[in-house]
């Protein structure tokens, strides 16, 4: 029984987000999978030696992103973060210079793809170790308390996988013990590479460990932008006025391999991912807002062609930028210059 | 036997880390220390004794046994602006954190490019002499020095404590400070009254002598000036220098003096392979060997995985003066 | 404008893949990023998207086909392109720009006159030159005498006591060793070298072969053998040198006068004379033996020029004899030989006696007594051109007179007249201590006057 328009709307406004945020929402979303799968196409275009996909995370992303107060809050991401990273303010063209490592790119070409760190949008740099940023962004967190700066947040994220590491326990000890605005986030995609769920933790619902550290914890639908965004803006709200951190767990999917490197088909059959695939975000959100009248198709239609036009500018634009040179090596090892050993 | 004038007091090494970082909690709120039993218990050996008092627990951070977040916890902290100062209660506990040093501390300037720096000190006391067994013992500096991008100190005498801690937490990149807590009560000196710093990265001749070379850190230049002294009552003249700095390495005091000397002797109470010797002597053979007059010599603890609980295991272990002074009168005579 | 499509790499550590299927034909249009085939590697199968909007031209490799990542596989046609592009000419290649063009990419390697390789990873090769190449001339090797024997002396010679004994030109297995077990140290050779007074003597090392030292203040290089951007430790010799120099500029307050000598009679007769003695002697006649001997006989005239500063006293003391060092430049230091009794030389007895000191010198074979005792020293500045120079005094000496560049030049006569002489400038620096410019002055003049009148016959 399909709901009319009316009723749709209706059901929408519980989310208190406007129509434009709602398009935003979605626009990052197509965003997201064109730059994601933008990646892949350079790589196999022989351009790029290596690319990240987050294919299945693009709800999860977009939602978070915005429930994320841009100038205020902190994000400490993890290399999945393509989406949420757009969705605080990074430009495709920035996503473009990190995957063909320039030196315009905040990292200079440094770090693998996806590595990115902006101060501008307040988004921390991070390294490929899974949990190392988790303590991270609870010292920042610590920092914004200890300033006393009410109102704002850390947003922390990571894979299902990481949530195994020491370094994440730790974290979630101490910000519990210290009642810091911080909100951990879980992207539960159901995969680390190539270990299944049930290879990872006894205990497969990861919200729960939260009453364990002596925060709340709450799971929601990865694949339902406007979940992710209630779950995540209840959360960050709690943090920013003194109420805490908090565990989210968004259950959504990883629909490509682990990157360009990883064959995903040694360790899952093409009909489990085709069988996630029927529940993909992306167009479960677009009929939503056809359904309810936000938007309308020749307003999709634009959209997907923008997003691809835009990717296509960002990826020209980036291409053409120059490497950084043998010089650059030697930078930023100390502050000031360093003479090394040889 | 050291006086205390009008503009210097007289301090043990622990008084000496304590004025210093009390010194820097009242002139920079940025400053806050984080680390096991820092706070109502003023740490094992009493050096934040009655800080949490003064500067409240927000500043003071009891926390909780998890090494690993203790750095990583500052690392952020130092990312989002703050100063912290991360105790590890022992260098033996330090392995944990080896990620948070190694992998985020010493490269986030590096991988951001330049965009997050990490401006953070991690304190730890190291070494053996004091019964402390297998995990009360160790010495950390060789684990670590081969990264750059990260400093690493190992002062030995009060002055130069505070000079060097004060640099310490001054300096926009993570250092660690390695602090030999056999030395704490034991070292004594002269240390100069306000506010000064003493680069990192810069070696000290303690002693001026002709003969030979003696480039030696932490406990060990306290017995080496002691042996050296010996062979100064025999007629024999030995210079000693304290390193103060394993990471940047002073190259051009130690080349300068071997060039003088022609002979250069390293002492390190950790085990000989792969420690801070191996790269003095490497650095000397290809600089100046043809100032050499002798072999290069490492005087360091054997290979075993450390210093047992029962006192002969522990001194079988650790070096000693006399045994200094023979290495020294070897070196002389050869 | 054709596009030649490679393997790409699918994979951080893949080196080759199989075209498992194409899913265009050739001839066929094709978008950008569409797929037009199948790779399979041993990490990852992966659809690969047409990096150009086009037409494929042509197919490579048989579907089945393992390749090595980088060969080219497809061509693909630019949209517009003509289906056969006319092959690009391209200027020949000239000599030149072979010789310095970089090494050719896998990629360029693959590429056909006419098509372009899409940009991949290229890694350029850098050209490694060869030290040996580098350094330009060949590399000569050490003699070497008694090679075994000397080997076996040297065992357990540490690598300073090597250096300061080749500095110094000792010969170790003459050194009484006293470190361990008999061992030659350092010390017992600095020692040994101090025997001889101004320092040991040192002609150029033979040449080795030299790898090229990076700069840097770390990096060490040789007096005779002197690297940019590197230090040079100085030898003993070099270190004497500087202390006497040093010594002498501050103990002896200098002062300096020149004169313009008309050399042409004692050219004329150095000229005449020259071919034959050689000949004779097998020594090369130079001016210096004509200076010297006006010297002698001047210093004769001025016997304060012939003295020495005694800060015990102080007191002056007029030398008994006559010894005139001569100043000896070589790669790796400074010699000043003294010819003993100069004044009881004729000419040829000079030219002799410095035309041995001079071959020994070079040869590295003068002993301790051939440097001592020097009472005046001669400077030949004019070797290298020189028309006027301030030399630092021998210490202990009042001082120093050199001989610059001949030149010819217009002179106006005592009838003014003009013409062509023979010119050289001698000038004299001295220990104001000693001797004050009334009688320095004389001294100068008496040595002009005495070789403007040498020659143009004689006997030598």
């Amino acid at each position: 029984m399909a709901n009319t328009p009316t009723q749709t709307r209706k059901s929408l406004e519980r989310h208190g987000l406007s129509d434009e945020q709602l398009k935003t929402i979605f626009r990052t979303m197509l965003l997201q999978r064109q730059l994601d799968n933008r990646g892949f196409q350079l790589n196999r275009q022989g351009k790029v030696p290596f690319a990240l996909g987050s294919e299945g995370h693009e709800a999860l992303q977009a939602g978070a992103a915005m429930a994320f107060a841009r100038g205020k809050d902190i994000l400490a991401p993890y290399y999945r973060d393509l989406g949420l990273s757009i969705g605080i303010g990074l430009t495709p063209y920035e996503i473009m210079l990190s995957i063909f490592a320039r030196a315009a790119d905040h990292n200079g070409g440094r770090q693998f793809p996806n590595h990115y760190s902006s101060k501008r949008a307040g988004l921390m740099s991070f390294s490929s170790i899974l949990a190392a940023h988790i303590p991270h962004a609870v010292g920042a967190a610590y920092a914004l308390q200890y300033r006393k700066e009410n109102g704002r947040a850390v947003l922390v994220t990571f894979g299902d996988g990481t949530t195994s590491e020491g370094e994440w326990h730790e974290s979630m000890n101490f910000a519990a013990v210290h009642k810091l605005p911080i909100v951990f986030l879980c992207e539960n995609n159901q995969w680390a590479i190539s270990t299944p769920l049930s290879l990872q933790m006894g205990q497969p619902d990861i919200y729960k460990r939260a009453e364990g550290y002596g925060m709340p914890g709450e799971q929601f639908d990865g694949f339902d932008p406007l979940a992710t965004y209630d779950a995540v803006k209840r959360a960050m709200d709690r943090a920013r006025n003194g109420g805490g951190p908090t565990l989210l767990e968004g259950v959504c999917y990883r629909f490509l391999a682990h990157s360009t490197d990883d064959n995903d088909l040694t360790y899952r059959t093409r009909e489990d991912v085709d069988e996630h695939r029927k529940d993909d975000p992306l167009p479960r959100f677009e009929n939503l807002l056809l359904d309810s009248g936000v938007i309308t198709a020749d307003e999709v239609a634009a959209f997907k062609k923008d997003v691809l036009r835009e990717t296509n500018e960002a990826t020209d634009k980036a291409e053409a930028m120059p490497f950084p040179t043998a010089d650059d090596l030697y930078k930023h090892v100390y502050e000031g210059a360093w003479e090394p050993w040889q | 036997m050291a006086v205390a004038t009008s503009s210097s007091k007289v301090l043990n090494n622990v008084e000496a880390v304590r004025d210093t970082l009390y010194e820097a909690l009242k002139n920079d709120d940025r400053v806050v220390i984080l680390g096991e039993d820092v706070g109502a218990r003023g740490n094992v050996f009493l050096i934040t004794k009655d800080f949490a008092k003064e500067f409240g627990t927000e500043r003071i951070i009891d926390t909780p046994i998890a090494e690993a977040s203790i750095v990583g916890i500052a690392v952020g902290m130092a990312m989002e602006g703050l100063r912290p100062i991360a105790e590890i209660q022992f260098a033996d506990f330090i392995y944990p954190s080896f990620n948070q040093i190694v992998g985020e501390a010493a490269k986030t300037r590096y991988r951001s490019n330049g965009e997050y720096t990490c401006p953070m000190v991690i304190r730890t006391p190291y070494g053996g002499g004091v019964r402390g067994a297998l995990s009360h013992s160790v010495s950390v500096e060789a684990l670590f020095y081969h990264v750059p991008g990260l400093k690493i100190v190992v002062p030995s005498f009060p002055a130069d404590v505070k000079g060097l801690l004060n640099a310490a937490i001054d300096d926009p990149d993570p250092v660690l400070f390695l602090e030999h807590k056999k030395t704490y009560r034991l070292i004594k000196g002269e240390v100069p009254d306000g506010h000064y710093v003493i680069p990192i990265g810069k070696a000290d001749v303690k002693k001026e002598g002709s003969q030979l070379t003696v480039v030696s850190y932490g406990l060990y230049v306290h017995w080496a000036l002691e042996a050296a002294n010996q062979l100064e009552s025999e007629g024999m003249s030995v210079e000693v220098i304290d390193l103060r700095s394993v990471r940047p390495m002073d190259r051009t005091l130690i080349l300068q003096s071997v060039r003088k000397t022609r002979k250069l002797l390293v002492i390190h109470e950790d085990n000989k392979f792969g420690g801070i010797g191996a790269e003095i002597s490497a650095m000397v053979a290809e600089e100046a060997l043809f100032d050499l007059d002798a072999p290069i010599r490492r005087l360091a603890a054997p290979d075993v995985p450390a210093m047992g609980y029962a006192m002969p295991l522990e001194e079988a272990y650790m070096s000693s003066p006399a045994k200094m002074a023979d290495a020294m009168r070897d070196m002389v005579k050869f | 404008m054709p596009t030649t499509i490679t393997m790409p790499q699918l994979g951080e550590t893949v080196t080759e893949g199989t075209v498992e299927r194409w899913l265009k034909k050739a001839g066929e249009p094709v978008e950008k990023y569409e797929a037009f085939l199948e790779v399979s590697t041993d990490k990852v199968n992966s659809e690969v998207p047409s990096p150009i909007t086009g037409t494929i031209r042509e197919l490579l490799v048989q579907e089945g086909t393992t390749v090595a990542v980088g060969t080219p596989i497809a061509v693909i046609d630019d949209v517009g392109a003509a289906s056969k592009a006319a092959p690009a000419t391209k200027p020949p290649e000239t000599k030149e720009d072979r010789d310095t063009a970089p090494p050719k990419s896998r990629d360029a390697m693959a590429e056909s006159a006419n098509q372009e390789p899409v940009p991949g990873f290229n890694i350029p090769q850098l050209e490694v030159k060869s030290a040996a190449a580098s350094s330009g001339a060949p590399a000569m090797v050490p003699p070497r005498s008694n090679g075994q024997r000397e080997e076996a002396a040297l065992r357990g010679v540490s690598p300073a006591v090597r250096r300061l004994a080749r500095e110094h030109h000792i010969d170790v297995r003459n050194v009484r060793g006293s470190g361990a077990n008999g061992r030659v140290t350092a010390d017992d050779v600095l020692a040994a070298a101090k025997l001889v007074p101004s320092g040991a003597v040192s002609a150029p090392p033979a040449e080795t072969p030299r790898t090229p030292a990076k700069p840097g203040p770390g990096n060490t290089s040789t007096y005779a053998d002197p690297i940019p951007g590197t230090t040079i430790h100085l030898s003993s010799m070099r270190r004497i040198i500087a202390e006497r120099m040093v010594e002498s500029r501050r103990t002896a307050p200098h002062a300096w006068s020149m004169v313009e000598v008309d050399v042409t009679n004692v050219w004329e007769w150095r000229k005449r004379e020259k071919d034959r003695f050689e000949r004779d002697t097998g020594v090369k006649l130079t001016l210096l033996p004509f200076f010297i001997r006006a010297v002698v006989e001047s210093l004769a005239v001025f016997p304060l020029m012939n003295a020495k500063f005694v800060s015990e006293g102080p007191s002056i003391y007029v030398e008994k004899d006559v010894n005139i060092g001569i100043a000896i430049g070589l790669p790796a230091n400074l010699v000043v030989p003294v010819i003993k009794h100069a004044d009881k030389l004729s000419i040829k007895g000079i030219a002799l006696a410095a035309g041995d000191l001079i071959e020994r010198a070079r040869k590295n074979k003068l002993s301790t007594d051939d440097l001592k005792e020097g009472t005046f020293t001669v400077n030949n500045t004019g070797a290298n051109g020189s028309v006027a120079s301030a030399p630092i005094i021998n210490a202990g000496q009042a001082g120093i007179v050199t001989m610059e560049t001949v030149v010819k030049r217009p002179m106006v006569q005592d009838d003014d007249s003009i013409a062509i002489r023979y010119m050289m400038n001698s000038c004299l620096s001295l220990d104001h201590r000693v001797v004050d410019g009334y009688v320095a002055s004389g001294f100068l003049a008496d040595l002009k006057k005495r070789l403007e009148s040498m020659g143009p016959r004689g006997a030598l």
